[in-house]
């Protein structure tokens, strides 16, 4: 894919002056601007910041956790905390900074000089700032935020303090327009990786990331309407007398579920996908081997994408489902086991026989796919439905998918950050800082996560605010782990401010990593490409020294290559 | 030759792991709590499976992943290429049939053993899904010649969540109680309702677990197969205070479930606190407090028996308990 002929030509002089454009204009990432990798660096940082907030929420919980008794905080704001917690993780920090990962990259990658539909891109981000702090507003509140968890089932969501200004509703409020955001990003997304593709680019030469991004976008516009219709009938309950999910008015409160799941499960793969994408990214630059089983791995997205959208009622086995359902739920949902592993195996062959470098993207890679492995046979357990009506609902659930979100997604989406950051910013990081990073990071997540594991098994219920002191000792560890992962931060933020500001200038292509984005500078020209390329190879073509993926405008990188 | 030894080391390495997987399956069944009902057997046999089949994937590719690392490093600076080869049609067949039969595998599995439970345990939306209150299963009221002892009769136990306390009704003998009683080897059969909002009848002992729909009559059934003191926690979040929505359960032998039932018909109902409505009235102390709105939590209920574990746990007589809470 790498285009040879035209890789290097904008040259060192080049990529200075955009390096000196873009120290003026700083200020552009706070205005509303068009140009998609503006936006890709607000969405990442808009999302890191909220990650920070629900990050400090979470060690809160985890400071209450640390002894059986609820001494921290009384229950309410516990329950606002959790409430909080995960609504702020899922529609504040994965969703947007995968978006932005996406909207940095897509176009880059497929040769387009931006988005599909620029203003519409601007539009999509600036709804999420001002949907974040009307969330996060709530703690203001005479009563405070939303305290029925963030899958706000009725008819707890709706015991709600008189008055119409409630935290319930600021979140239902908040959460509909954060999904609003959404599906005009994806309208956004398909349509540019769909029209936008330079010439040559045919869709089994796109990167697996671009794959990932168009499957988990679709599953954005496909199901995303159900979360944003069931909020809307939720909140007509709240507001103005409805009864849809009022048992006692003849509603029915399991239709919620029904709608509530049957967008939030495919939003899980919406979350996973890209980070899919970054592990098929970074394995085989760091590997020099091509992607094991490329168009396996691209098919692979796309079924998971189909799979995932037969699945949501697992998330139900234990709320009265009838037999048959329960059967047919437990069917899909272990199918969907068949295309991840695909993917795993494969990113494990491209590591086989290859000549490794443990560069901070590749340790958060690969830590990434181990820590992903117990996310995945975890899942797969809970899949087999009886042993399901043990541990819904306890902390197995919890420890579960913190694999998923925590040590497999915002593992890779800080992966895909150390990766692309000399692209981005057109400076390099400090590899030190970064492993250390990685370190704390991969300890602190193993640390939080696994004993929840246990005590899950052992029968403590997920969002408890005392526990039995049969379960202190597995909870101590992991409010501990929890307090290291907090304290993980600081390198990375360290490290990524400190080398923006001070880093040595980046090479176009640090990684020798094929890729149409390492083809231009660091960081890219406003139009992305001196002149549009064209792409006459199959992705990764490492492996093959003739197509050599060197940057040729570092010559010092030349040298070192061999032949 | 070299080929050869490749893949004998292989296949050692595959048998290993397997060996290895299988032993910490059978480590599986003692992370569990203690298995008190027929269906807990079950789904810890299921569980024990399902860590095997787990251990030879997660160590399969983390052997081969840590091998890859120790064997294939480059030097820094290295950025030779490794090998240009793109993928190998028999290896993704195979890596794509195999999850196919294991998925199989564990799904045709997890069948055989809900059947396994299906006969034994729970199986909800058994009986007519209205019962009014009070009704009895048909088959209780059958004419019989053989009439176990009437403590024996399978009958239905009434169970009521509302936010945050629990509440069990006898309706054979009429009794009301706030901890659940039941006979060892007998199935359970309960009738789960709720009053206002969701919640989850969970017993980490019997392993199951079912969520209580308001205004829906759930048939829950199992077989309590051990003898002893268990906790009944809320599984499915209720709000402010579900964390303290528990109850003792109780299994019985036949002769201390008859006695008990003597014992609690003999007594007068009379109205018992809960811990939620406790905490409510008096605020352990905390570093942070907000006054935040909740809804009430039930202040008393009316039982014929009242559990003795109740925050004043010191207590010895459950009237006086229950005087004090009267206010």
């Amino acid at each position: 894919m790498t285009n040879n002929s035209t890789q290097g030509l904008g040259g060192r002089s080049e990529s200075e002056a955009s390096y000196n454009q873009s120290q003026q204009d700083w200020w552009r990432y706070f205005t509303f601007n068009k140009d998609h990798k503006v936006i890709g660096v607000q969405y990442l940082t808009t999302a890191f910041a909220f990650f920070l907030i629900g990050g400090v929420l979470a060690m809160l919980i985890r400071a209450e956790l640390i002894t059986p008794a609820s001494d921290l905080f009384d229950r309410p704001l516990y329950n606002a905390l959790f409430t909080l917690h995960g609504t702020i993780m899922i529609f504040l920090w994965i969703i947007p900074s995968t978006v932005g990962m996406s909207n940095f990259l897509v176009p880059l990658m497929i040769g387009a000089d931006d988005m599909a539909f620029p203003l519409l891109n601007a539009i999509s981000f600036w709804m999420v700032p001002p949907a974040g702090l009307l969330l996060i507003s709530s703690f203001l509140l005479p009563n405070g935020p939303a305290q029925a968890g963030w899958w706000s089932y009725p008819p707890l969501s709706l015991q709600v303090p008189p008055g119409v200004i409630n935290g319930q509703f600021l979140w239902i409020l908040s959460v509909l327009i954060l999904g609003v955001s959404s599906i005009l990003g994806a309208v956004n997304f398909v349509t540019t990786i769909v029209r936008m593709r330079a010439p040559g680019m045919t869709f089994f030469r796109m990167p697996i990331f671009v794959w990932t991004v168009l499957s988990a976008q679709l599953l954005q516009l496909f199901f995303l309407p159900s979360l944003t219709g069931g909020l809307l009938l939720l909140l007509a309950d709240l507001t103005i007398g409805t009864n849809f999910f009022k048992p006692f008015e003849g509603g029915s409160p399991v239709l919620y579920q029904h709608m509530f799941w049957f967008y939030s499960h495919p939003t899980v793969y919406v979350w996973v996908l890209p980070a899919f994408g970054i592990f098929s990214e970074i394995i085989p630059a760091f590997s020099r081997n091509p992607l094991f089983g490329y168009r396996s791995v691209a098919v692979a997205s796309i079924g998971l994408a189909v799979v995932s959208a037969t699945v949501w009622a697992h998330h139900m086995f234990a709320s009265g489902t009838p037999k048959w359902v329960r059967i047919l739920f437990m069917f899909t949902s272990e199918v969907a086991a068949i295309p991840t592993g695909v993917k795993v195996f494969a990113w494990t062959a491209t590591v086989w026989k290859s000549r490794l470098h443990l560069d901070t993207p590749m340790l958060f890679a690969l830590g990434g796919v181990v820590m992903f492995m117990i996310g995945g046979i975890t899942g797969v357990m809970q899949g087999a439905m009886p042993f399901d009506l043990h541990v819904n609902n306890t902390h197995f659930i919890v420890a579960h998918f913190h694999y998923i979100v925590y040590n497999t997604i915002t593992v890779a989406i800080y992966g895909g950050l150390y990766f692309w950051y000399p692209k981005v910013t057109g400076r390099m990081y400090n590899e030190g800082w970064g492993k250390l990073h990685f370190w704390l990071t991969f300890i602190g997540a193993n640390l939080t996560f696994f004993p929840i594991f246990i005590v899950g098994l052992q029968g403590m219920v997920r969002r408890v605010s005392s526990y039995d002191p049969q379960y202190q000792g597995w909870n101590i560890i992991a409010s501990l782990g929890a307090f290291l992962l907090g304290v993980s931060v600081l390198p990375f933020l360290a490290n990524f401010i400190g080398s923006w500001l001070y880093g040595p200038q980046a090479p176009n292509n640090p990684w020798h990593a094929t890729g149409l984005e390492w083809t231009t500078t660091s960081p890219p020209p406003r139009e992305n490409f001196e002149q549009t390329p064209t792409v006459t190879l199959a992705p990764y073509s490492y492996g093959q020294p003739d197509y050599s993926t060197v940057d040729s405008s570092d010559r010092e990188a030349i040298e070192r290559h061999g032949k | 030759m070299l080929r050869i030894l490749e893949y004998i080391l292989l296949t050692i390495g595959v048998a290993i792991i397997v060996a290895i997987s299988y032993w910490i399956g059978q480590q599986a069944y003692s992370w569990m709590p203690v298995a008190a009902s027929t269906d807990a057997k079950q789904i810890d046999d299921l569980f024990s499976f399902l860590v095997w089949m787990s251990g030879i994937i997660f160590l399969g590719v983390v052997g081969m992943i840590g091998y890859s690392i120790l064997t294939c490093r480059a030097p820094k600076g290295d950025y030779r290429e490794g090998h240009p080869m793109r993928g190998n049609w028999k290896i993704e067949a195979a890596w794509t049939i195999t999850p196919v039969l294991l998925v199989l595998w564990i799904v045709g599995y997890s069948f055989y053993i809900y059947e396994k439970m299906e006969v034994a345990g729970p199986t909800q939306l058994l009986g007519d899904l209205n019962v009014p209150l009070g009704a009895e299963p048909a088959y209780a009221q059958a004419p019989s010649h053989n009439t176990p002892a009437p403590e024996l009769i399978p009958q239905t136990i009434e169970v009521t969540a509302k936010q945050w306390v629990w509440a069990f009704r006898y309706p054979q003998q009429n009794i009301t109680s706030n901890e659940l009683h039941l006979p060892v080897n007998r199935r359970a059969h309960l009738v789960l309702r709720s009053q206002d909002v969701l919640h989850g009848f969970y017993v980490p002992e019997f392993r199951i677990k079912q969520d209580i729909i308001p205004n829906r009559a759930i048939d829950f059934q199992f077989i309590p197969n051990r003898v002893g003191k268990y906790r009944l926690q809320d599984s499915q979040f209720s709000g402010a205070y579900f964390a303290v929505m528990q109850a003792d359960v109780y299994v019985d032998t036949p002769e201390a479930y008859a006695q008990w039932l003597t014992h609690a018909v003999s007594q007068k109902p009379i109205p018992v606190s809960n811990q939620a409505a406790a905490e409510h009235e008096q605020p352990p102390k905390r570093l942070f407090k907000t006054n935040w709105y909740t809804v009430l939590p039930a202040q008393s209920t009316d039982v014929n028996y009242a559990s003795r574990t109740l925050p004043q746990a010191s207590v010895e007589n459950p009237m006086i308990v229950s005087e004090e809470s009267k206010e």
